[in-house]
């Protein structure tokens, strides 16, 4: 977690980290995804916010490929192109892949490794890094959320917030370049929920770029920079979330936000 | 029971438990051993999205579970000669007992692969895991404790059938008993003796199933 801020790029480089253009997909006849394009801005928090069912988890998923899109492209910034059309292979899918992590609503902790093992999986296993530097960063990290008693632990032991910050943990260990959370607080009871978002806007402080599908409005009002609105498969507006959270421009944007806003 | 019976029951109880130390037990081992490689690999081709290796893997399943584990055998041993592939008792004993294991088991595993959520094949793609390694790390030891129950019962199972071995001529618990059932005519006392000893056993393994799910617990517990 250390993470020595990156030297601000070349001007030339200033493209975005990663970006999707017209992403499409359906389950079977259902179109999820209509022409999607999104951007992702290196150290910046971009929240998407819709109904169920409009497509956000989709989306987020095909930006590690754990969903393939029918059609559309998927370019980051040093030019690594996943055409979808052209049915990505295997290796490329895995190089996106690889520049993410993923936080999922159900954490998806791994039941039969410890708390420790769970956040070393990926750098020792996957990334062959040395595996006391992997344990000594897992600690550090540990520590640093309250759970530096809890390593030995199986994650069944641990509350709802404590397994989600340990799947945040093991998304952080991998040191991806961006980190993508799908709904990462809708599993817990509310009152677990805060110390979860508490974490996020750290994260965010400390320059992560991050893209969260989330129904938490506020969260995505004072961490986001940017604040996506999806519906029907499509971005209906995007924007900054003062912008779009308290003065949207189309109908379906203000109706949806008042619905979370005042939902009796 | 006259004190000749005693004794007969005495003096036959080693020669049976030899034939379970040197024939049934061994042989089990030997067939599980040979069979659970074969029941993964089946399960995976039945899991597979290739419909060939999906369809090849349900036939495999299909023709061991549709016949006698006593025709397979003497397919193997009585069959394959004709062929003009001889195969010795114990080495056919394997071959069918482990094609055997590799039907029943195959299911097992398949259902236990299956019972693993979705979201651990994600969360270990997501941390940069290839499929293979995924299977090894992640599902495989979850499916695993799943599997414990069922594979018990498949490996109990196992070791009774073993005694049809003794009809091609491998001296295991069975056959001992059979042999000085036939020398004593005290067929009645020997069958009921040899029956013991596989009760023994398997009292044995239930134990070790109780034990090993203890141990493969341990993640569950708090």
């Amino acid at each position: 977690m250390q993470r020595t801020d990156p030297p601000p790029p070349p001007l030339a480089d200033r493209r975005p980290l990663l970006s999707a253009d017209s992403l499409r997909k359906s389950f079977g006849p259902l179109p999820v995804l209509r022409g999607v394009d999104l951007t992702i801005e290196r150290g910046q928090v971009l929240a998407i916010i819709g109904p169920s069912g409009s497509g956000k988890t989709t989306l987020l998923r095909c930006l590690n490929g754990l969903e393939t899109a029918e059609s559309g492209r998927i370019e980051a910034s040093d030019g690594q192109t996943v055409d979808f059309s052209a049915r990505p292979g295997r290796a490329a899918l895995n190089r996106l892949r690889d520049r993410s992590a993923m936080v999922f609503q159900h954490y998806n902790l791994f039941p039969h490794k410890t708390v420790l093992e769970n956040i070393i999986e990926g750098p020792v296993v996957v990334q062959r890094r040395p595996r006391a530097a992997a344990v000594a960063e897992a600690r550090e990290l540990l520590d640093r959320v309250g759970l530096g008693a809890k390593e030995a632990n199986y994650p069944s032991s641990l509350s709802g917030g404590q397994q989600q910050r340990v799947g945040i943990l093991r998304a952080l260990a991998l040191r991806p370049e961006l980190l993508l959370f799908d709904e990462p607080t809708s599993a817990l009871d509310p009152e677990l929920v805060g110390e979860i978002l508490s974490l996020m806007r750290d994260l965010a402080r400390e320059g992560w770029t991050m893209v969260v599908v989330t129904h938490e409005l506020q969260f995505a009002r004072e961490v986001a920079h940017h604040v996506a609105f999806i519906d029907d498969g499509e971005i209906v507006e995007h924007g900054p979330p003062d912008q779009l959270l308290r003065r949207p421009e189309h109908e379906r944007t203000r109706q949806f936000v008042h619905r979370l806003l005042h939902p009796l | 029971m006259s004190s000749d019976e005693w004794h007969l029951a005495l003096t036959s109880l080693w020669p049976i438990t030899s034939g379970a130390l040197r024939g049934t037990i061994p042989l089990a081992l030997f067939s599980f051993a040979g069979g659970m490689p074969i029941a993964i690999r089946v399960a995976l081709m039945r899991l597979s999205r290739r419909a060939v290796l999906a369809r090849l893997g349900a036939v495999f399943v299909s023709v061991v579970r549709g016949t006698p584990l006593l025709v397979q055998l003497f397919v193997v041993f009585y069959g394959l000669p004709s062929l003009g592939i001889v195969v010795d008792p114990w080495p056919s004993a394997i071959i069918a007992f482990s094609l055997n294991v590799g039907g029943y088991g195959a299911e097992v595993v398949r259902a236990a692969i299956l019972s693993v959520p979705r979201g651990q094949w994600e969360a270990a793609y997501v941390i940069g895991m290839s499929h293979r390694r995924t299977l090894t790390r992640i599902v495989l030891p979850q499916a695993a404790r799943v599997s414990v129950p069922p594979l018990s019962n498949t490996f109990i199972s196992l070791v009774k059938d073993t005694s049809l071995a003794s009809l091609i001529l491998v001296s295991e618990l069975f056959r001992q008993a059979q042999q000085i059932a036939a020398f004593s005519q005290q067929f009645m006392l020997l069958y009921l003796e040899a029956a013991l000893v596989y009760w023994v056993i398997c009292l044995a393994l239930s134990a070790g199933q109780s034990s090993l799910e203890t141990r493969l617990d341990r993640h569950a517990t708090h």
